[in-house]
């Protein structure tokens, strides 16, 4: 218990709230405008769906091109009962129906990683997604591709802030436990895993859920502050947003993930300003980043290198 | 009661039978051999014994603790809780892992606390991970590898990763210990030390052990009884000194390495 | 039963051009083991060269062709030399995101130039005849389609088989340091597959454009995905597989919209794909390969 309360533990903790007095005092005396409360929004779901995403594909290595899918189980589910039960609890109701059919799906689709590897289980989360999406246009109680609107807006700061630092401080639990080790020996080395007694195939199957419970947090969160879902938001451009932001902030890193999505969502926010080329511009930034950061590894060996040789020629030679 | 029984044990992959109607008897405490030219089949044995390959036919049996349990089909996680521990010739650490972590894995099916305990750092989470990381650390202890619990597995150089291995696989308390080639790439001088090694944790840990090794100076000081496969069949068993005088075995490697003593 | 026989017609019309996307997927992915994202985009821009080369140069169908392949081809050499080829060594997550980041990044362009909207291909590229053969309707458009299809089918399978770079091609996917070793110019190699494969993609876009008349900038997404489905279907990697899973999934795709639900069809194609992928995911012809332990 004594580590509990550690001094870095401690540091941690005064400066996360200290972080949530700041924001909600600049909110309270409307210095932060509603525009910066969409983006400081934004940020907080990207940092759940990141960090959840993280868990599967960073730690787990379980390659997943279909979060989306999972968020916007959650954003319905969370938007359907707000709309239809008139109560107190129904926005407590709701994240918590909607991550948990979120964490049933993502135990449906961790059974075929049982099967599959790398590209291809992308591409079958991928397909997973989509189908998602297909099936939300085409019911009438989602609202079909229209989607549903006039959600009651229940979510606030504080309930960003406090889902938000939850889903960190548990998803980092979990890395740091037995269960997380044997999540990332997976990543490493299925076959020596399965022989040093880890369960895979429940390990797998669990990141998935666990993963997808967080990002049905998310879509319920963003539902219930945008208050206009529909199908077209949770399509594959979403599933690889938030892959980029983890891919960005560095596999099986979660402090990169947060870092990746206020970094994404200020690059997004500049990139507003310019509606014809934004895309392309994200674009471009994409394939840059990606390359850049190819290109210093690379150039990081080569250095190495250099230092090698750099030994052997005062040390060495004799 | 022997430990181990294997009976008729044969895979075929399609067309080709990696091993074939293989009968191995292994008892409490012993250190046996497996040897035989390249391509024989002796790697192909222990996947089928620790459960990465099914078997086509045969069966393993293997006694835990006063029971006999037939182990053959066995998922690999499975056949580990029940006490059988390996390590591979190809070297497969979890590679971006620091060294106390690849050992904490192997523990980790002693790990009681669950997954609410590990979400929200309930006390059975702290009191459990201090025990794991007290075992740990005194089994890194032992190998010599404690000053490099924090390295990450992959920095550590050749010899260093060999022992981890087997450090990791003795972590997961097995009764009976798979050393596959555990002296490849090894000088002279690390695979005496390592001979020793292995002789020493038998004693120490209790432990049942079957080693796969070209290094005849290694197989010829330390195991009791020897097993030789060709072509995925044994075609000798017996102590080293019968062996080495055995024409079969002689016939087999010749062409490929003379066993020297 | 002539209602079958429509909708397999018809199908086989979509699956030739589903099998000429799928063909440059399979082929990429043979030999640099990459799911490139950009193929469907590629098959885009073909689709709007050959807008292009219709209406503002006034050329015919077959010159029109040319030009899309060869520009596509171009640019698929382009892509691979700029976006791809510094990554051969990376991760597979930052190829793949690389790609997506291409596919964007052609998408906005030729949205950026085009603008968003529906363009119309000219009516009458092809004469417009039609037969009707025991109450089936089958269009000379259709009949071209199918043509051009197994012509190019052919070619290709002649290059494959019978030439020199072919032969690199088959030995650089089995094993590229080994194929280097024996002299081959791997990058050489792997430009040529990328122009092949984004030839075929620039033709399948014209083909799209003169039976269905209208292209927008992003009409590439879900046939590349569906392409790459089919390429799964038959077996990464196998040209003939491609075929197989491009004809299939035509097929199946309009006896969906045939017989039950148009709004369900791209389910289907993700639905066969989940499904071969968990019973067979070696595809159709491949051939399953296990791990050395």
């Amino acid at each position: 218990m004594k580590q509990l309360f550690s001094f870095k533990n401690l540091k941690y903790s005064a400066c996360v709230v200290a972080l949530f007095g700041v924001i909600q005092l600049l909110i309270s005396l409307n210095i932060f405008d509603d525009y910066y409360q969409i983006t400081i929004a934004t940020i907080c779901i990207n940092i759940i769906l990141a960090v959840s995403l993280n868990l599967i594909a960073g730690f787990t290595g379980q390659f997943s091109l279909g979060h989306a899918g999972f968020m916007s189980i959650g954003a319905y589910a969370c938007a359907l009962i707000t709309l239809n039960i008139n109560s107190n609890y129904s926005f407590f109701l709701g994240i918590f129906v909607g991550a948990i059919l979120s964490a049933l799906l993502g135990f449906v689709i961790g059974i075929p990683t049982l099967r599959l590897k790398g590209d291809y289980l992308a591409i079958a989360t991928l397909g997973m997604a989509e189908i998602i999406k297909i099936i939300a246009q085409n019911l009438e109680f989602t609202g079909g591709a229209a989607g549903l609107s006039d959600i009651p807006q229940y979510t606030n700061w504080v309930w960003l802030f406090f889902f938000t630092a939850g889903t960190v401080v548990v998803i980092k639990n979990f890395i740091n436990s037995s269960h997380g080790r044997a999540c990332v020996s997976i990543r490493e080395d299925e076959i020596a895993s399965e022989v040093m007694g880890i369960n895979t195939t429940k390990y797998k199957v669990l990141a998935f859920v666990i993963g997808a419970f967080f990002a049905g947090i998310a879509g319920a969160l963003y539902s219930t502050y945008f208050y206009v879902i529909n199908p077209g938001l949770f399509g594959f451009l979403k599933s690889v947003d938030i892959l980029v932001i983890v891919v960005i902030g560095g596999m099986g890193s979660i402090r990169g993930s947060i870092i990746a999505s206020i970094l994404l969502a200020i690059v997004s926010t500049y990139l507003q300003d310019f509606p014809e080329i934004r895309m392309i511009l994200y674009s471009l930034i994409l394939v840059v980043v990606m390359l850049a950061r190819e290109f210093i590894k690379t150039k990081k060996i080569n250095l190495d290198i250099l230092n090698i040789k750099k030994y052997i020629k005062t040390n060495g030679a004799r | 009661m022997p430990l181990l029984s294997v009976k008729n044990l044969t895979k075929s992959f399609g067309g080709l039978t990696a091993v074939s109607n293989a009968n191995l008897t292994l008892n409490k405490g012993e250190l046996v051999g497996l040897i035989g030219p390249n391509g024989a089949g002796k790697t192909t044995v222990f996947n089928l014994l620790t459960g990465v390959y099914v078997p086509s036919s045969g069966s393993i049996e293997l006694s835990v603790g006063d029971n006999v349990r037939k182990i053959n089909g066995l998922k690999p996680y499975n056949i580990t809780r029940l006490g059988i521990s390996r390590t591979f010739q190809n070297i497969r650490l979890f590679k971006d892992l620091t060294v106390l972590d690849n050992v904490r894995i192997a523990m980790h099916q002693n790990v009681k606390y669950g997954l609410i305990s590990s979400f929200f750092r309930l006390p059975s989470y702290y009191r459990e991970e201090q025990e794991v990381i007290k075992k740990a650390e005194s089994l890194l202890e032992i190998f010599k590898l404690d000053t490099k619990k924090n390295e990450l597995s992959r920095n550590l150089p050749y010899g260093e990763q060999r022992r981890l291995e087997i450090a990791r696989a003795l972590a997961t308390n097995p009764s009976l210990l798979l050393l596959d080639e555990p002296a490849a790439g090894m000088n002279p001088n690390e695979t005496a030390e390592l001979t020793d090694l292995i002789d020493w944790i038998r004693k120490e840990f209790n432990l049942t052990i079957l080693l796969i090794e070209h290094d005849m100076s290694l197989v010829m000081k330390i195991c009791e009884r020897l097993y030789v496969l060709d072509y995925g069949m044994i075609i000798a068993e017996g102590k080293p000194e019968e062996i080495k005088t055995n024409k079969r075995v002689i016939e087999a490697y010749l062409g490929e390495e003379v066993p020297h003593a | 039963m002539e209602q079958f026989v429509q909708q397999l017609i018809n199908g086989l019309s979509l699956g030739s051009i589903y099998a000429l996307i799928a063909l440059g997927y399979t082929m990429v992915y043979g030999i640099v083991k990459l799911i490139n994202f950009a193929h469907g985009d590629i098959f885009m821009v073909g689709a709007y060269v050959g807008f292009v080369s219709i209406t503002y140069f006034n050329m015919g169908f077959f010159p029109a062709l040319l030009i899309a392949m060869l520009f596509c081809a171009v640019l698929g050499v382009v892509i691979e030399k700029v976006a791809y080829k510094p990554l051969r060594n990376a991760s597979r997550i930052t190829a793949l995101i690389t790609a997506i980041g291409v596919s964007l990044l052609l998408e906005y362009v030729v949205m950026f130039f085009a603008k968003a909207g529906v363009r119309t291909y000219p009516e009458n590229v092809l004469p417009n005849l039609e037969m009707t053969i025991l109450g089936v309707r089958i269009t000379f458009t259709q009949v071209c389609i199918f043509a051009v299809t197994i012509a190019l089918v052919i070619l290709l399978q002649f290059i494959v088989h019978k030439t020199r770079v072919g032969k690199a091609m088959r030995a650089v996917s089995m094993d590229k340091d080994a194929a280097q070793l024996m002299g081959i110019n791997v990058n050489n190699t792997i430009s040529v597959t990328f122009a092949i494969g984004s030839a075929l993609a620039g033709a399948a876009g014209i083909l799209v454009g003169v039976y269905y008349n209208s292209i927008d900038p992003l009409m590439g997404i879900i046939p590349g995905l569906k392409a790459f489905v089919a390429a799964v279907f038959g077996g990464i990697g196998i040209i003939p597989g491609a075929m197989i899973g491009g004809f299939s999934i035509g097929a199946v795709e309009t006896m969906v919209s045939g017989y039950g639900s148009s709004l369900y069809k791209d389910a289907v194609a993700f639905a066969i794909l989940i499904l071969v992928l968990i019973v067979k995911p070696s595809g159709l012809l491949g051939k399953n390969t296990r791990e050395k332990v």
